[in-house]
């Protein structure tokens, strides 16, 4: 539609995306990568909100606002968490997810 | 264009969760993040591809690149991870992908006539802040709350403590 491309390209690019976030979260034992890992599928659900607005309600912005609201939520997850890694670092200098377990009861 | 854009996309999220050095992680996930603001400057949003350049590649990759030169040496390198987690992650992302794919490809979208809603910054503020009809108060103020405790609670939680008689 736009430009030629079918919407259903755009959503494998999104799944694709989330899937390597899923797979890096899993893999992944430091906090800062899982972090990341966080990010990009955040970043993939904003991309299918994007487009579904574009493609089959272009006369509203719904799709529009929930992507903005969705990164709001996404700088204050990555400021509150960084806060933890930082305190954690602090207390065991390391961030390995193994070692996170002195809160255990 | 949106092929260069995905190719960029989906080399740099690999490239991310298998490097082996965290700051070129890091790197990586802004080429992902531009490539975004990309796709959407590519569908005529202009100011969410505003605010993923700023908030996104701007604010978030730099706290972590910050976060990581305070807990990393720069030449750390990860070791691989055990080969149980590398199949059950590998396995649950392509069985997770390939049903998605597979449903999205037999689901029928039937694109929307209406006419196309011009976006402009007007248009914008107007319906997120009026209380009517596509309105968008509701979820503003409270994520202008949830940002300032998030403040609150990152300048509380990463504060160094004084002495250790001394209650919060």
């Amino acid at each position: 539609m736009i430009q030629g491309i079918p919407l259903e390209h755009f959503l494998i690019v999104s799944t694709i995306m989330f899937f390597i976030g899923v797979c890096g979260f899993i893999i992944r034992r430091n906090l800062i990568t899982m972090l990341m890992a966080i990010e990009l599928i955040l970043n993939s659900v904003n991309i299918n909100f994007v487009v579904f607005n574009r493609y089959l309600y272009p006369d509203q912005l719904q799709g529009q606002f929930f992507s903005l609201f969705i990164v709001g939520i996404a700088a204050a997850e990555a400021s509150v968490a960084i806060a933890l890694i930082i305190n954690i670092y602090r207390k065991l200098q390391n961030i390995e997810v193994e070692n996170v377990n002195e809160m255990k009861y | 264009m949106f092929y260069l854009f995905s190719g960029i996309i989906l080399i740099c999220s690999l490239l991310t969760i298998t490097t082996r050095r965290i700051l070129r992680a890091a790197v990586y996930l802004l080429c992902v993040l531009l490539a975004t603001a990309g796709l959407y400057f590519m569908l005529n949003y202009q100011f969410m591809a505003a605010v993923q350049l700023t908030l996104y590649a701007g604010g978030i990759v730099v706290l972590i690149i910050f976060s990581i030169l305070l807990t990393h040496h720069i030449s750390h390198r990860f070791k691989h991870p055990d080969l149980t987690k590398l199949v059950m992650g590998i396995s649950a992302a392509a069985i997770g992908s390939g049903l998605v794919i597979a449903t999205i490809l037999s689901h029928k979208f039937v694109p929307g006539t209406a006419p196309e809603l011009p976006v402009n910054m007007t248009e914008i503020g107007n319906q997120l802040l009026s209380t009517g009809k596509n309105g968008y108060v509701l979820p503003f103020e409270l994520i202008s709350i949830l940002l300032l405790a998030a403040m609150i609670a990152a300048i509380v939680v990463a504060k160094k403590e004084k002495n250790k008689n001394s209650e919060i």
